[in-house]
């Protein structure tokens, strides 16, 4: 088992492949085709897109706050592609690739970081959960959610995430400690991109690594390179089997890196040296991924180039949509607090239509 | 007919409720072997086992956090803290997800969810276990909070509250769980939420209160019957959303106003009840609406207690007051 190999105490981490695509452990590559690793790759690729436009529409003053995710790719798609059709994804806020993995449409992603609330109205079949802000709270409704799969006596998995910073919170611990008691069916990703906006990893614990918390909460857990895709996948796939089978919950550290800046709102030259910038671009999970990709044959630069130019398009597309739903109707922000509306509520939204009129 | 507390008439409900609908599940601290600090879960864990009533770490704040993952995952939850006091590090959970998460989510996501707790003060109890929460709670959209003041109520309230489909913060007056018995049908019957009770009518003033302390206000009616005062009190039942349509009804009628609640007093719900008072009925109002409520102080500790929670004649003297300007 990994969690023996690489557990919170050995201090290893885990690794398939290394930065420039070139397989270190042959012997634990998961049993995927090319076409299925491509499909993935594809993803990743996706979300970088998607993530590229959204910053050129932010600097353009079309776009309001936006999360970056450059540099995480591989902790998303690797994690979410371990999941079964019906287990639960339990984002924190930097989660895209692993959100269009899991069938959350692009349109409601930029819906929601254009400010609308429709953006989090996902399909009744999309088992994830909206964006939650207040840092690591989203952990605990991820335990809830796997305590009621089991309650059930369902199957279902819940897979959830929080960042390097959310693991400082009363919540993080509860939610472990929870989990173990409860032998709750979930994962817990921490996204380790090292900086909790401009605070680094190394002024959040005095913790060698952040997986280490999994010891005190009596539960396994693994420290993965988060730039891996495979690496990913094979961490998760193993804690979301042993949960689906009774094991309990697994804490995955993906090792990563935060290219971008935290939001739109913050510029991270302020708090982080170039070199140190320039050091994670060499462990771009994209960059490694299409490596080896183009080493086994299935993928060119040529391939490359018109996908990025397809995906930019399409985003662009899509934004263009959101762009044009404009704003927010008046009756939406009173009408879903409650199944039935209350007349207080009701009264006040029709003073103010009343002021709407008599002002027109 | 059963005879029943304050207390049982809560274990009874739950009891009821936990055999009629398999996807309730009573959870908290001591709630599952204790069967409950005040005994309100006693027996459950034993009848319907530990998947459905369970003991939980000891930890607010996830307490409410998983109870909104398992309203999420098709169950209805019914958690407990153990005094409401002891709720505070479950604050952000309930306003930033239990009160949100059909907004947020467009109407996707509801929480069909209940947080009982034993509630307000004159228990003689440690620091901590005497709070009134009804601003704290009341103020934040999203939210229903309930509070019983019969045992009848009790059961029909909480079956209400476990049934909605959104959450519903349900307090219980722990300084009446075994103050008196009343008779409480062994079958099912709801109250409904957001529907104030007039318990006295009146003439000359309407009093509004709720939990615990209704019971000292109709004391305090009775003694100002005896000097020709009629008061009108009316228990509110929901906290939030406030019956507008009944207390402005009465004070058309009364033309006198007076709020009772443990609360202290600034920005608490007597405020709200004056002012939708005002909005409504102002020039129904022969005399300036009043409040007697909490002072804005720490609630004091038992030797203390007595200053801050009022009984019948300190009410009747506020009453007074505005009944005879």
């Amino acid at each position: 088992m990994l969690v023996e190999q690489y557990g919170p105490l050995h201090g290893n981490m885990f690794q398939i492949m290394d930065e420039n695509g070139i397989i270190l452990r042959p012997d634990l590559v998961p049993e995927l085709s090319d076409q299925e690793w491509l499909e993935l790759y594809k993803v990743m690729v996706k979300t970088r897109c998607a993530d590229d436009n959204a910053l050129k529409l932010q600097r353009q003053g079309r776009m309001l706050t936006y999360a970056p995710n450059t540099g995480q790719e591989a902790a998303q798609v690797g994690s979410a592609a371990a999941m079964a059709e019906k287990d639960w994804l339990v984002p924190a806020f930097r989660e895209l690739g692993a959100w269009l993995l899991r069938g959350v449409d692009l349109e409601k992603v930029y819906l929601y970081w254009y400010g609308n609330e429709f953006g989090s109205q996902f399909p009744e079949h999309v088992r994830v959960l909206p964006i939650a802000v207040p840092i690591a709270s989203q952990l605990q409704h991820a335990v809830g959610i796997a305590m009621a799969s089991n309650i059930k006596g369902e199957k279902d998995v819940t897979v959830a995430y929080v960042g390097d910073g959310g693991t400082s919170t009363g919540d993080f611990n509860e939610a472990l400690n929870f989990a173990g008691v409860f032998n709750a069916p979930v994962v817990f990703i921490i996204q380790n991109n090292q900086y909790a906006i401009s605070v680094a990893r190394q002024k959040q614990t005095r913790a060698e690594t952040l997986v280490q918390k999994a010891v005190a909460a009596g539960i396994p857990g693994i420290l993965a390179d988060g730039n891996d895709l495979m690496a990913m996948y094979a961490a998760t796939k193993e804690a979301v089997e042993r949960a689906r089978s009774g094991g309990g919950p697994t804490l995955i550290e993906a090792y990563t890196y935060r290219l971008g800046a935290h939001t739109t709102s913050d510029d991270p030259t302020k708090y982080r040296q170039d070199e140190e910038v320039e050091q994670w671009q060499v462990k771009d999970p994209i960059r490694r991924m299409k490596a080896y990709l183009t080493k086994r044959g299935v993928w060119s630069e040529g391939d490359d180039l018109s996908l990025i130019e397809q995906y930019s398009q399409e985003a662009l597309e899509v934004f263009r949509k959101v762009e044009a739903s404009g704003e927010t109707r008046l009756e939406d922000i009173f009408h879903y607090h409650f199944q039935e509306t209350p007349a207080h509520l009701t009264e006040q939204y029709e003073e103010y239509v009343q002021y709407l009129k008599e002002v027109e | 007919m059963a005879v029943m507390n304050l207390i049982s008439a809560v274990n009874h409900t739950l009891d009821l409720e936990l055999g009629r609908d398999e996807s309730v599940v009573v959870f908290g601290e001591d709630v599952g072997l204790e069967g409950g600090v005040f005994r309100a879960t006693v027996g459950l864990q034993q009848k319907y086992g530990e998947k459905r009533v369970f003991d939980t770490p000891l930890a607010e704040s996830a307490i409410i956090g998983t109870a909104v993952g398992m309203a999420i995952n098709g169950l209805r939850p019914v958690a407990e803290i153990q005094f409401s006091g002891f709720i505070y590090p479950a604050y952000n959970q309930i306003i930033s997800h239990v009160a949100r998460m059909r907004n947020r989510t467009r109407g996707r996501l509801s929480l069909p969810m209940v947080i009982r707790m034993p509630h307000g003060g004159g228990i003689k109890a440690l620091e901590h276990h005497s709070e009134s929460l009804d601003t704290l709670l009341g103020h934040i959209p999203g939210l229903k909070v309930v509070t019983p003041s019969t045992p009848y109520d009790a059961k029909g309230l909480l079956l209400s509250a476990i049934r909605d489909e959104d959450p519903v913060i349900f307090l219980e007056p722990s300084k009446i769980y075994r103050a008196f018995r009343q008779e409480v049908p062994e079958e099912d019957y709801t109250i409904p939420i957001g529907k104030a009770k007039v318990l006295r009518e009146g003439t000359d003033v309407t009093v509004v209160s709720w939990g615990a302390y209704v019971h000292e206000v109709l004391k305090a009616a009775e003694l100002l019957a005896e000097e020709g005062i009629s008061a009108e009190v009316i228990d509110l039942r929901t906290i939030s959303p406030i019956d507008r349509d009944a207390i402005l009804e009465s004070v058309k009628k009364t033309g006198r106003f007076v709020a009772v609640h443990e609360a202290a007093k600034s920005f608490g719900p007597g405020a709200e009840l004056i002012a939708l008072v005002n909005e409504g009925a102002f020039l129904y109002l022969e005399a300036p609406p009043a409040r007697i409520a909490g002072f804005d102080v720490t609630i004091p500790i038992p030797r203390g207690e007595h200053h801050y929670f009022l009984d019948a004649q300190r009410m009747a003297y506020g009453i007074r007051k505005v009944a005879n300007y």
